[in-house]
């Protein structure tokens, strides 16, 4: 009996020391559901409208983020993020195209994105070549690769990936629809944060990827293969930003257009680094980069306060910058990052 | 001679041949390591132990020879084989990731888990706490590396070896980093681990710690064993002689100083460290012309704050630096660097030194831009040149040419470099910081017999070590640090190693107020 008790006491606190620690995420949160509510004067719709397109909005930067990430634990930065996601937007659309299947369609894209995180681990890793360089040769070959096997008027013969309503759950007002009836790759996002998340700070393969980001010769002494580690990390990293290409494809756009990842892999990067190298805290950065493109595409659809339309349209990104500088704080990135590892 | 014991030795290296390049490293070295026994490998930087030792890690493999634990050869061909063998090492180096806490790096690489995926971080805990307990290692296992002072580092690092049931236990010039008091610990703790049958091979070139803890001595130079010995047979100078391969002045001899004018006036100086506390505390000094002043102290009693204060380097919260009666408080370094102060700095490598550039850079680092060495915003190469030139000849510095770049260097020949150019803009001041720390017995000599030389010559140095030794050899007046606050103040002949010592550790000197 004691010692169930002393555990609830633990869980207890475990629980009020992770509520301290995000306290800040917690207010930013209610501050914009409340803004929110304000702009949709509780029109339902309008809000379920706005928190529904955050999430999507999200979900590429997201994965995006979690790539960079598991790249940079193990201390191999990877600007090439926006490369892997295109690359693999288009891989994954020609083959769901051609076979007419979504499911083959999405892990093509991922099979392709794993190919392009084990070229980026080849040249960064396996060669020793400057990191910053082979993520640019990853981003500037997947902008032509993709430009010159593009084939214009290709369609999904099934068309793009659809809703999967989780039972009553998706009747609920508001967070029905933006929670509980969204499509695979979304759902599948929601749960690799906190699979990456334990994965990196529970496991024994996240306790060695962490040591051989910050200090891989001490790795190294005690038996950990740096090298090993860094490919497995890149290559696992590259399927989730293949992910994230067949999301956009397959599940957002439901065609390939030339470009069609427009930024979005840098803006990963930048989750990343807001998000302090942690899967919770880059999803955070990412619903507060996807909340502003959100309420910015809301604004446009709908004549709101046109009075003032720039003032207004102004407003989330202020309160990003603010937030983003005024809490995220000093981060540090881990020690190792940048630097190609030899033994002697 | 000493005797052979009949048992099978823990660890022996024979025959032992690696070359880096045309550069020989180990030539035929032969190294015989007991069961419970410590066993010093002494030999100045470069003389090739580094190098041994990380063959019988499996860091680098041996061109040729053979290596065998327990009388078994052995192939180690990385450091997981060395590991799975039971031989540990903790690195000059530490290799310890500095985010982690002290249970997670001592488990790195074995960690208990939970169906081989889930990290156990409570059993990594209790091992640590039930290894500390047997070996006397208490280590706060929940607490972040780099939080720890470097002692308490080096602990987590015998702490690892220990957890791999390491009985061959390798430590890379363990005490290079540490303080006196650290020093001893360490030792203890040597001391204890081999009495529990731990054979220990103890890398090192400070010859008083050879003689208080080693059960036998191996000295190598130049990349070959020149002999083996045990402490009875031998003493500081023997083994200096062996080691260098000449006779060695260990103390260098000087007359009384004949102090002038007073050149450094310090008066109440308060300053902050890093992280806004005050490390310096209403301390006054003053040093003249044609003396040295010593300042003894534990490391971390706003040594490092004071020197930077003075020099210019940090801000300075209350007091006044004086330097030939004018004020420079507040002044940017090279203004004060002008005006005739000379700085060894304690961390050569970052703030000493700019490692990429050449030793002829580095050599007019404080006067590049101006006459001679500039004109009119362009640099004049071939002064440079031949200045660099006549410095690397007058201070003996070991160099393949004056364009190499200056992180090649080994550390006594970085230190002689920047003593050089320190000494030769014609300084007025020298404040000096740990000026021979980690260097080879052979450019400590040079080193210290230049200060003397310059201290001779008229020049005031503000001697700052936390070597006792070096305090007690070169100062005409000491004054201990504690604390932030110059304890006492005077004259070396007044003062004794024990009664330093205790001021340097509790701060407070049982002699009557004056």
């Amino acid at each position: 009996m004691g010692l169930v008790m002393a555990d609830d006491a633990k869980h207890r606190n475990v629980l009020a020391a992770i509520v301290y620690r995000l306290r800040w995420w917690l207010v930013t949160g209610a501050l914009l559901v409340a803004f929110t509510l304000w702009t949709g004067e509780f029109h339902q719709a309008q809000t379920t409208a706005i928190l529904a397109s955050t999430l999507r909005h999200s979900t590429p930067l997201v994965l995006g983020a979690l790539c960079g990430m598991l790249g940079e634990r193990s201390g191999v930065i990877n600007i090439g993020i926006e490369g892997q996601m295109l690359m693999s937007a288009w891989g994954g659309f020609m083959v769901a195209s051609a076979t007419g299947d979504l499911l083959i369609g999405v892990l093509a894209g991922v099979a392709v994105g794993m190919l392009m995180g084990a070229v980026l681990a080849g040249i960064s890793v396996g060669l020793r070549g400057d990191q910053i360089i082979a993520g640019t040769v990853l981003n500037i070959a997947a902008i032509g690769i993709t430009s010159f096997f593009f084939t214009q008027g290709r369609t999904l013969p099934s068309g793009k990936l659809r809703p999967i309503r989780l039972g009553p759950l998706a009747d609920l007002p508001v967070a029905g629809r933006v929670l509980f009836s969204n499509k695979p790759i979304t759902y599948l996002t929601l749960l690799l944060v906190p699979v990456v998340w334990f994965g990196l700070f529970r496991t024994t393969w996240g306790l060695r990827t962490r040591a051989v980001g910050e200090h891989p010769s001490a790795a190294e002494t005690v038996g950990i293969s740096v090298v090993g580690m860094r490919y497995l990390n890149l290559i696992l990293g590259g399927g989730i930003a293949g992910l994230a290409g067949a999301y956009l494809s397959l599940e957002a756009v439901g065609s390939f257009e030339r470009g069609m990842t427009n930024g979005k892999g840098f803006v990963a990067l930048a989750v990343m680094i807001f998000g302090r190298w942690n899967p919770i805290g880059a999803w955070g950065a990412a619903l507060l980069f996807g909340y502003a493109s959100a309420v910015q595409t809301q604004f446009q659809f709908r004549d709101w306060l046109t009075s003032d339309p720039q003032f207004v349209g102004m407003i989330p990104f202020v309160v990003t910058i603010v937030v983003l500088a005024g809490f995220v704080g000093r981060a540090r990135p881990p020690a190792s990052i940048g630097q190609p590892y030899s033994r002697e | 001679m000493s005797q052979v014991s009949e048992a099978t030795p823990a660890l022996e290296a024979i025959g032992i041949h690696k070359r880096f390049g045309g550069v020989v490293a180990n030539d035929d070295v032969n190294l015989r390591v007991e069961k419970g026994r410590i066993h010093a490998l002494l030999g100045e930087n470069g003389a090739g132990k580094s190098t041994l030792v990380n063959i019988l890690f499996g860091l680098y493999r041996a061109d040729r020879g053979e290596v065998r634990v327990a009388g078994e050869v052995v192939n180690l061909g990385r450091p997981r084989d060395a590991i799975d063998r039971g031989i540990g090492m903790v690195h000059q180096h530490f290799q310890l990731v500095p985010v982690l806490t002290v249970a997670e790096n001592v488990v790195l690489g074995d960690e208990p888990s939970r169906s081989h995926t889930m990290f156990d971080f409570g059993a990594a805990r209790r091992a640590v706490q039930e290894l500390g307990e047997r070996y006397g290692l208490e280590v706060d296992p929940e607490a972040v590396v780099e939080d720890l002072p470097v002692g308490t580092q080096q602990r987590v690092e015998i702490l690892r070896s220990l957890y791999r049931r390491a009985d061959v236990l390798i430590l890379d010039e363990p005490t290079a980093v540490l303080t006196p008091q650290e020093t001893d610990q360490l030792l203890e703790v040597l001391r204890g681990l081999a009495d529990q049958g731990v054979a220990i091979v103890f890398i090192t070139h400070k010859l008083r710690e050879v003689l208080a803890i080693a059960d036998e001595v191996t000295v190598m130079r130049d990349g070959r064993v020149v002999g083996s010995t045990t402490p009875g047979e031998t003493d500081e100078a023997g083994l200096a002689e062996m080691m260098v391969g000449r006779s060695v002045v260990l103390r260098v001899s000087k007359t009384p100083a004949s102090p002038a004018a007073t050149v450094l006036r310090v008066n109440d100086l308060c300053v902050d460290d890093d992280r806004g506390l005050r490390a310096v505390n209403e301390l006054s000094l003053e040093v003249r012309a044609g003396e040295i002043l010593g300042v003894a102290g534990v490391e971390g009693n706003g040594q490092r704050e004071l020197v930077e204060a003075v020099t210019g380097l940090r801000s300075v919260v209350s007091g006044i630096v004086e330097m030939d009666g004018h004020n420079i408080t507040g002044l940017s370094p090279r203004q004060i660097s002008e005006l005739g102060m000379a700085h060894i700095p304690e961390n050569r490598e970052k703030h000493g030194l700019v490692g990429a550039h050449s030793v002829a850079d580095n050599l007019v680092l404080n006067q590049y831009y101006r006459a001679p060495f500039a004109r009119r915003g362009f640099r004049r190469m071939d002064t440079v040149t031949e200045h660099s030139r006549s410095l690397v000849a007058d201070y003996d510095i070991r160099t393949p040419d004056v364009f190499t770049p200056a992180r090649a260097l080994s550390g006594g020949n970085k230190q002689k470099t920047i003593a050089a150019r320190e000494f030769s803009q014609g300084a007025r001041l020298l404040v000096a910081a740990q000026p021979t720390r980690g260097i080879d017995v052979g450019s400590i000599e040079f080193v210290h017999q230049q200060l003397i030389d310059q201290r001779d010559r008229g020049l005031a140095v503000l001697l700052i070590s936390a070597e006792l030794d070096e305090i007690l050899s070169l100062s005409d007046r000491i004054g201990v640090i504690y604390g932030g606050r110059l304890v006492v103040v005077a004259d070396a002949s007044d003062l004794d190693r024990i009664r330093i010592g205790r001021i340097m550790t509790t701060g407070s000197h049982d002699t009557p107020a004056t």
